[in-house]
């Protein structure tokens, strides 16, 4: 079966079907949280990333456990494909102790670091230069580790991201750098923000390879990667893919999306990320009809319970106020 | 006595932690065989090799984000940031990244950074060379902020800076480079958040920052000639900061002027003239604080407009004695 996917990362069967539950698990954590923005039960704002679940889940399936990734502030579907616990995530969104960032954090800033995960970020393009440098030790302390760099089109426009691919490249440094063209950075369509027309041709600019990829087929996320990771890994330098994808909500809660057409939103709609691979999966006689919709329910019953975990967590003590501001 | 200028003690403070710890490197424009635009790092890639004297592009955002991802990955970084003015190109990896990592992530990470940058106008380098915004840094929770002003503090705070978990601007006033004094060989360690008393006296406190320190010295060496014994403070580290020191000396002498380069006008010595008015010295003084700082203007390229633009001897003396007009 494996063979007809064309899949060169050591990836199992079980590990094919683990991954689309991990999708479900990632829409429903994000469709959740819209709920309960929506009813005002969480505050603050956050920024979801249903319709973008196959760049997260391919990207990070085909890594290894011990490299690392820097995420965005679009960045639930990334931590949840790096392994983080979506009790402790919910949790978070809830401003609860018990979240990832006992409270202080909240969407934006979830980072796992045990789990090689170095973080959502606040700014736009923040996250680039944490990968080089994450990168950098990689290399200098000879720890075999890739940093896989997300980050969106919006960013791409940021000093961060030419200084960053620049310095990576003249260094060799192991990273991926992964733009999720979702094609608008808040109201800015991509079509009006650059002239180029794919932010891969930008590679050129810093002598790196650049590919364009379906964001939103897992198998051609995973196979770009992979691919390029061991590129990384062998130290050859980085890379820069660019996964052409959508957002299917708005950028945060408030947003009434007038930059775009409810027509192009049903064109992406068609390409469900989660949709394809399920076909896919199924074609290749890895998954059936009936086990597809049993890792279904049971991702949103994991988010169900994520939910139950958050409401019934205390509290941050006001006195941790002043905690963890110096080491 | 062993006696080595302020330069060759920053040096000699890297050169030795480097000796000893494997994990820390530089980072930084023309630090290479150039040897910095100061000289600082003369003669350390002959023997550290260029792995370790990290030669950058002129990318400020990349080089301290940069630094940030190593730091937060297992290094300690030490970033030569050429002018201290340069810190806005690289302010948002300062302020929204290193300074809040920590906390953002609830207490996970430690961030152990060493940001050093000459500081400080009288080289006639104008308006974009030689500014003093080490106020802007210590306005941020999550930052530390040094300033030494000898030879021997310089070597001393350094190395606590480099063993510091946490983000530190390390400000070097070019003026004081070429400064001598005994220095001892081997390493040593001045705690952060530790002033001193550089001059004894019972008649006024002068507390002052920098290249301050040494003209407060002189002044103080005129009053004395009148019978005026000025106690000469040296906070040497902003954030954190001795505030005992201070207003124990204030409480001896009844009288405080503040003087710093920076821009009077949000200027660190409001903060400690803050300090002093709402701690127990206040019942103490005998006379209005007095605070001096640079005037309200970008530092001009005439040296004769460059001098006048921040407070010089003559300046403190006559404050000092303004003080001394109330009984």
């Amino acid at each position: 079966m494996l063979e007809t996917l064309k899949i060169p990362a050591p990836i199992s069967e079980e590990k094919l079907v683990s991954l689309y539950k991990q999708m479900w698990l990632i829409r429903y954590f994000d469709e959740k949280v819209d709920q309960f923005f929506a009813k005002g039960l969480i505050h603050g704002t956050t920024h979801l990333c249903v319709g973008q679940e196959a760049s997260a889940a391919g990207a990070i399936a085909v890594i290894r456990d011990t490299d690392k990734i820097t995420s965005t502030h679009r960045g639930h579907g990334h931590c949840i494909a790096k392994g983080a616990d979506v009790n402790k995530m919910m949790a978070e969104l809830f401003g609860r102790a018990t979240g990832y960032c006992k409270g202080k954090g909240g969407s934006m800033h979830i980072a796992d670091l045990d789990k090689g995960n170095l973080g959502a970020n606040g700014i736009v393009g923040g996250g680039i230069p944490l990968a080089v440098g994450a990168a950098l030790t990689s290399k200098m302390k000879k720890l075999g580790y890739v940093v896989l760099c997300f980050f969106g089109d919006g960013a791409s426009n940021e000093g961060s991201f030419h200084e960053s691919l620049n310095l990576a490249s003249i260094w060799q440094l192991p990273v991926v750098f992964i733009c999720e063209n979702n094609q608008y950075g808040m109201s800015g369509s991509v079509k009006e923000m650059t002239r180029v027309e794919n932010i891969a041709d930008r590679a050129v600019a810093y002598g790196i390879p650049g590919q364009v990829i379906d964001g939103n087929d897992m198998l051609e996320v995973m196979n770009a990667v992979y691919a390029a990771a061991e590129h990384a890994r062998a130290g050859k330098g980085p890379v820069l893919i660019e996964a052409k994808t959508y957002r299917w909500k708005g950028h945060s809660k408030s947003d009434a999306k007038k930059y775009r057409t409810r027509e192009e939103e049903e064109e992406w709609r068609k390409r469900d990320p989660i949709k394809r691979f399920k076909n896919v999966l199924i074609e290749a006689k890895v998954l059936t009809e009936e086990q597809a919709d049993l890792l279904q329910e049971e991702a949103r019953l994991e988010i169900e319970q994520a939910v139950e975990f958050a409401e019934t967590s205390p509290q941050p003590p006001i006195d941790s106020l002043l905690e963890d501001v110096y080491a | 006595m062993r006696e080595i200028t302020y330069l060759e003690a920053v040096r000699e403070a890297m050169s030795q932690e480097m000796r000893q710890n494997d994990d820390v490197f530089l980072l930084g424009e023309d630090i290479g065989v150039y040897g910095g635009a100061f000289g600082v790092t003369r003669g350390m890639i002959e023997e550290f090799g260029p792995e370790r004297i990290r030669n950058t592009p002129i990318s400020e955002a990349a080089i301290a984000g940069g630094a940030v991802g190593a730091a937060v990955t297992g290094m300690r970084p030490i970033v030569e940031l050429q002018f201290s003015d340069f810190i806005t190109i690289a302010m948002d990896q300062l302020v929204n990244q290193a300074a809040k990592l920590r906390y953002m992530f609830g207490g996970k990470g430690k961030v152990p950074l060493v940001v050093r940058t000459p500081a400080g106008s009288g080289t006639g380098a104008a308006a974009q060379h030689s500014q003093s915004l080490e106020a802007w840094m210590a306005h941020i929770p999550g930052l530390k902020v040094v300033q030494p002003s000898t030879a021997y503090d310089v070597k001393g705070l350094l190395k606590a800076a480099i063993d510091d978990d946490n983000p530190v601007i390390f400000y070097e006033h070019k003026l004081l480079y070429k400064t001598k004094c005994h220095v001892p060989e081997e390493l040593y360690s001045i705690p952060l958040g530790k002033a001193d008393i550089k001059r004894a006296g019972k008649d006024v406190t002068i507390v002052a920052t920098a290249i301050m320190v040494h003209r407060a010295l002189e002044a103080a060496a005129e009053l004395a000639k009148e019978g005026i014994e000025a106690e000469v403070v040296d906070p040497r580290t902003l954030v954190p900061l001795d505030e005992e020191t201070i207003v124990q000396s204030v409480k001896k002498t009844g009288r405080v002027v503040i003087v710093h380069e920076a821009v009077k006008r949000g200027g660190f010595g409001g903060e400690i003239a803050s300090i002093i008015a709402e701690s127990e010295a206040f019942d103490y003084l005998d006379a209005p604080i007095k605070r001096l700082g640079g005037l309200p203007v970008p530092i001009p390229y005439n040296p004769l407009l460059e001098k006048a633009a921040v407070p010089q001897v003559a300046d403190i003396i006559a404050a000092v004695k303004d003080t001394l007009r109330f009984r």
